[in-house]
């Protein structure tokens, strides 16, 4: 008995020790040129940093970070909010402390990592992705909660309107912004009438998209046309079905449709027709063009939030904000071989080229 | 670091240890290798958390769940009985059909139970009036070990009842048990049905615990369900069958406590812990034969 035992734990420990070999923590991945390319000047120095330290005194903050998994968008907003706490004066090592815990995509992890900070009485959590914001919303209802990477906050329960949350949470939402998308879709093609909408109908996060595109579009002079699939293989047949009724087609954050960018974009293509994309990586794949977020400025702007609420505001009476820095991204050999010019002024304002 | 990691593993290992018995019941003494589990875990979760945000009682809707996760046990029962679909297909065919149930069930991917009632949250107030120095930290230890006490000992008991035994033999032996005038379809139906209503249950418990339902939540949990036994069954064997769900619920608290473990000294990315799973399972599974080499070299040899 007591050998099985031993057997077991020293077998687990092999194995454990293998696995540290073979998977030795990949440091943060590279953060895709998110920081450097950024188009805007980030004009923040106005909030005099050192005259901040008087408010605060000699304290250090800690502050946990719990993000659901590890995936170049959330690393990314992780640093932009390193780096906006930084600006506003609260930085590593001075006046703030960091630590930073991964859930791996584990569900039941997520609130390990939540009860393990309010154990150590944090001043404050950031929770990146919704299901690591409801487990810290779960665990805590005084510490301060910054979230982002959250779609939909409200509907989440981790707030009572973004305007207003009324709990102790606050930050920002990766909402992606369908009216300024569809509005950069009659840039490109004011002549435009009938769009497309292709997405899959089991996913909710896309339903709300159709729904505020839906609403946007009457603003905008559009006729949305609706065609839904239920995995990547009905792609072609889907496009098809709308193909000769529409002028473009706006393919929203949807997974179905993501992983399935290329199917999409080939039988567009073929019909000459281009694909307006809710984010960069369906341009990456041969969308036309998108009007994204950045995660990396989203961090940032969470990273300002939270400056706000360690100096004392509540999170309470903080509006969950949008993002306020989207990035114009073109894919120039998508619009060669649609025979598309897209318009100098576009093109000049564009933070990035794609030439794939 | 230490405490919370601890406490937190034997939180969720008693509570995934429900539906580790759930499990147990299907491999180990039916011996039919059921693949609803990921799609019934998940349905207790809808259920209840679609339940208790119309309004309705807490208990009410852990109860339906449970009720929901039989009809589920039921279904792949009937597939594999009366349509003659193998054990694996019915089950995969049931967990399929179950995705798309759970979406239509819950009318969207994730619902959150933060602001909701809950039987925790109920339990607490109540016992925060009766003792009022309750220690709410210790209030989930408290009572997840009083609700698989109590269900580890009505399984205990209903596994020595008559119709227990007839569901053990319907594993160990079909042939021998139909000759007694058994009918195999049926012990298979009631078990498949147990199985899945605790796991269903454990699926509600946990939405309600970690503060909401989410349709990936199933994802992963056959392979949780199937190392607990297998690392109970190598840790403490088969010698009662009260030693044996014990070990599950053992093999539930370090399977989880392995997995945290791993994640907090960052041994290991989200990719690596199915492989770190299968390696467990493994070794779980080849231990017995250590012992059996070991035993061979002892020169005094151990009557057990």
């Amino acid at each position: 008995m007591k050998k099985v035992l031993a057997a077991t734990v020293c077998l687990l420990l092999i194995a454990a020790l293998l696995l540290a070999g073979c998977g030795q923590k990949a440091a943060s991945t590279d953060s895709n040129t998110n920081s450097s390319s950024s188009g805007q000047s980030q004009a923040s120095s106005n909030s005099g940093s050192s005259s901040d330290k008087s408010q605060s005194g000699d304290k250090v903050f800690k502050i946990g970070i719990s993000q659901f998994v590890e995936h170049p968008a959330l690393d990314a907003a992780r640093k932009g909010f390193i780096d906006g706490l930084k600006e506003a004066g609260f930085e590593e090592g001075k006046n703030v402390t960091f630590e930073v815990e991964n859930a791996q995509a584990d569900f039941p992890t997520t609130q390990t990592i939540a009860s393990k900070f309010v154990g150590e009485k944090v001043d404050m959590i950031l929770a990146i992705a919704t299901p690591s914001a409801q487990s810290a919303a779960n665990a805590t209802k005084d510490i301060p909660i910054l979230i982002t990477a959250v779609t939909d906050p409200v509907s989440a329960g981790l707030a009572r309107s973004l305007e207003k949350p009324e709990t102790n949470v606050t930050g920002t939402t990766d909402m992606n912004p369908i009216k300024e998308q569809l509005e950069l879709l009659k840039q490109i093609l004011p002549n435009a009438k009938n769009v497309g909408i292709l997405y899959n109908a089991a996913e909710a996060n896309s339903k709300v998209q159709v729904d505020i595109a839906k609403k946007a579009a009457g603003e905008l002079g559009l006729t949305i046309h609706e065609a839904t699939v239920a995995n990547s293989s009905e792609v072609n047949q889907a496009v098809q079905s709308i193909a000769g009724k529409v002028d473009a087609i706006y393919a929203p954050t949807d997974n179905t449709i993501a992983s399935s960018i290329g199917a999409v974009v080939k039988v567009c293509n073929d019909a000459k027709i281009p694909v307006i994309a809710a984010e960069r990586g369906m341009v990456d794949g041969g969308a036309l063009a998108t009007l994204g977020i950045d995660y990396y400025l989203l961090g940032k702007q969470t990273g300002k939030v939270a400056a706000r609420v360690l100096k004392g505001e509540k999170p309470a009476d903080i509006a969950i904000e949008g993002s306020k820095d989207l990035k114009l991204i073109i894919n120039k050999k998508s619009a060669d071989t649609l025979g598309i010019k897209i318009p100098e002024a576009l093109m000049s304002k564009a933070d990035e080229i794609v030439e794939k | 670091m230490w405490q919370t990691m601890l406490l937190k593993s034997i939180e969720q290992g008693l509570v995934f240890g429900i539906m580790a018995l759930g499990v147990y019941i299907t491999f180990k003494i039916l011996n039919f290798a059921d693949l609803t589990v990921d799609g019934s875990f998940p349905l207790g979760a809808a259920v209840a958390a679609s339940l208790i945000v119309g309004g309705h009682s807490p208990f009410t809707a852990t109860l339906s769940a449970i009720l929901a996760g039989s009809l589920a046990g039921y279904i792949t029962g009937i597939l594999n009985t009366s349509a003659k679909i193998s054990d694996l297909l019915a089950g995969i065919l049931t967990m399929t059909s179950l995705y798309s149930i759970n979406l239509r069930i819950m009318g969207r991917p994730n619902i959150p139970l933060l602001n909701q009632p809950t039987i925790f949250s109920i339990i607490q107030d109540a016992a925060k009036k009766i003792f009022p120095g309750f220690p709410v930290q210790y209030m989930y230890l408290i009572l997840f070990v009083v609700i698989v006490l109590i269900i580890k000992l009505l399984l205990d008991a209903f596994l020595k009842t008559q119709l227990g035994f007839a569901l053990r033999a319907t594993g160990d032996n079909p042939q021998m048990i139909r000759s007694q005038g058994v009918n195999t379809d049926l012990t298979k139906i009631i078990g498949l049905s147990l199985s899945n209503a605790m796991i269903s249950l454990a699926g509600a418990l946990v939405a309600q615990y970690q503060g909401f339902a989410d349709v990936g939540m199933g994802i992963g949990t056959i392979i949780a369900g199937l190392a607990s036994v297998i690392i109970g069954d190598a840790l403490l064997g088969e010698k009662s069958i009260f030693i044996s769900t014990l070990g599950v619920l053992f093999g539930s608290f370090l399977y989880r406590f392995s997995i945290s473990l791993v994640l907090s000294f960052r041994l290991a990315q989200a990719s690596d812990l199915k492989l770190l799973t299968a390696l467990v399972v493994i070794v779980a599974l080849t231990a017995p034969r250590f012992k059996k080499s070991f035993k061979g070299i002892k020169i005094s040899s151990e009557k057990e």
